[in-house]
């Protein structure tokens, strides 16, 4: 493994090496790198690229790593992987993708991803997404997530884009059975004359299906940030979306909620905040010794925690 | 020591805060007391250089501060803690108290300082210092966060502000407790009578005057040991007595 391959898994799979247990590793394209366990099986798809990891029901305390890795100035990688994971099962998964760019061209990547959870499967699925530029390259990354939960089954989703990414839309789709839950920590930090699109759907079908979806975000520079969220009540239901941001410099954000109820018991919530950093908080840091600069960092870094 | 030399703050259509004050602060606790309105807060934040005087000066052990910004002044010894503690979301109790020492501070470091205002470190180490925090616990935190700086000059802009009767009693325990380990200048600004008692000298400001200065036992006598409308009146007055 080169050292462009080891540094872009640590930075989106907090990976040193080989993971142990069931993965897959894309490079430019093609897998460099592929083990199935005894209860997760990963199976390469005939019709296009991508992979479909089966987890048999009841597999507990194990995990899947699916990083993907793009070091070729100029590639466009679109990728389809599919999840099934069997009832009762309780398994991380960790995907992410990582752009290195050392040329003048687009690189850019699309996963489409999709969650089959049958009845009370649960899932905590980690994704991040990172760039890196000698060039003047841009890295683009427009993600679409789509779950799929029946009967008691959980899925929370830690989301990160911290660096890199020029050019982001993000497309998270999630459809809920009964006693269904959903839990979305998106953190984004977008500069200079970076993009980020994201967007969540969410049909809360099932009676006590409830979703969570809360948005932390920093707009710095000439960035641009747009927040949509749609989570649509269908059921007696819980529904709550927040988006949080700070706004810095000549940053452009917008966010546009959208709650939609087709049923009395539904209980559905919106909160968004867009600020500046609050200057009593600057000046709090400031009197235990940090610099201004310093103290914005730390204040950034704390909100993206 | 700490001196302000003519120190007075002006705002808008030439209405005074602070007039012509001066004042010489040694090691030692010193309470600052006076009506609403009379600038003791100001005052607070004139040393701390989160407010500029219109004029006069500020020495620190010999050194003019006055034109120092707010981090030089904390990174010469100066620590502050806000009446209305500031919240942060995302960062925790350890990253302040991490900001404050200077340097990583072990889980061992924090649960003794954090023990010193009578809170838990393994209940509160990890906590955002965000709305899910009392008013009491943000209290005690703030005055935690100046503890751990250790530094020669700390000012507490009244801690009692905020605080519920059953949290009162424990952080007059806090003080008594800091008077009892004092090794540089406390300074804090206070309307409590059981809070002024901790001190070893009162100053008295009124219509952004020094009113009075002196011993605890002598000021608090003469201030506070008659009824509350003569005390009133005294300080509406500007101090005349």
């Amino acid at each position: 493994m080169d050292e462009i391959t080891k540094k872009i898994l640590k930075e989106v799979a907090d990976l040193h090496e080989i993971p142990t247990g069931a993965y897959n590793i894309r490079k430019d394209g093609a897998s460099i790198g592929r083990a199935s366990s005894a209860n997760i099986n990963i199976v390469p798809k005939e019709d296009k690229s991508g992979i479909d990891i089966f987890i048999a029901p009841g597999t507990k305390n194990e995990s899947v790593h699916i990083p993907v890795i793009i070091s070729e100035s100029g590639l466009k990688d679109v990728v389809y992987n599919d999840f099934y994971v069997g009832e009762n099962a309780d398994v991380l998964i960790v995907a992410g993708c990582g752009i290195h760019n050392c040329g003048d061209q687009e690189s850019s990547h699309v996963g489409i991803h999709s969650f089959h959870l049958d009845k009370n499967a649960k899932v905590k699925y980690v994704e991040k997404h990172y760039g890196e530029a000698d060039g003047r390259g841009t890295n683009v990354m427009d993600p679409t997530t789509n779950f799929d939960l029946k009967e008691g089954a959980y899925l929370e989703m830690e989301t990160t884009q911290i660096k890199g990414i020029d050019s982001t839309n993000r497309i998270t789709n999630g459809t809920l059975s009964d006693d269904a839950t959903l839990i979305i920590h998106e953190k984004l930090l977008t500069h200079e004359e970076q993009y980020a699109r994201t967007e969540f759907n969410v049909d809360l079908n099932g009676k006590n299906s409830s979703a969570n979806v809360a948005s932390r975000s920093v707009a710095k520079g000439k960035s641009k940030q747009e927040f949509v969220s749609c989570i649509n009540g269908n059921a007696e239901c819980s529904g709550h979306s927040e988006c949080d941001a700070i706004i810095m410099d000549e940053a452009v954000v917008t966010a546009v909620p959208k709650l939609i109820a087709s049923n009395v018991e539904a209980s559905l919530i919106h909160e968004a905040a867009i600020g500046k950093i609050a200057g009593e908080q600057i000046i709090k840091l400031m009197t235990l010794g940090l610099s201004e600069q310093e103290a914005e960092e730390q204040i950034v870094n704390g909100f993206l925690k | 020591m700490l001196e302000l030399k003519n120190i007075s703050y002006e705002v808008e259509d030439d209405h005074e805060i602070l007039k012509n004050i001066s004042l010489k602060i040694d090691k030692g606790f010193t309470a600052i007391t006076g009506p609403n309105g009379s600038g003791k807060s100001t005052l607070a934040k004139i040393i701390a250089g989160i407010v500029k005087p219109t004029s006069g000066t500020i020495i620190l052990d010999g050194e003019d501060i006055t034109n120092l910004s707010i981090t030089d002044r904390a990174n010469k010894g100066i620590s502050f803690a806000f009446q209305q503690p500031v919240r942060f979301k995302g960062l925790t109790v350890k990253d302040l108290i991490t900001f404050a020492a200077g340097k990583d501070t072990s889980v061992s470091e924090a649960c003794n300082i954090l023990s010193e205002v009578g809170l838990c470190a393994r209940d509160y180490i990890d906590r955002e210092i965000n709305a899910s925090l009392s008013g009491g616990e943000l209290k005690r935190i703030e005055i935690a966060i100046a503890i751990a700086r250790g530094t020669k000059v700390s000012i507490f802009d009244e801690p009692e502000a905020g605080i519920d009767i059953w949290s009162f009693g424990s952080l007059i325990d806090v003080f008594e407790s800091m008077h009892r380990k004092i090794n540089g200048t406390i300074v804090v600004i206070s309307h409590q009578e059981k809070l002024l008692k901790t001190a070893d000298r009162i100053i008295v400001l009124a219509d952004g005057k020094v009113s009075d200065d002196g011993p605890k036992d002598i000021i608090f006598d003469k201030w506070f040991c008659e009824n509350s409308s003569v005390k009133c009146a005294k300080l509406e007055n500007g101090g005349d007595r």
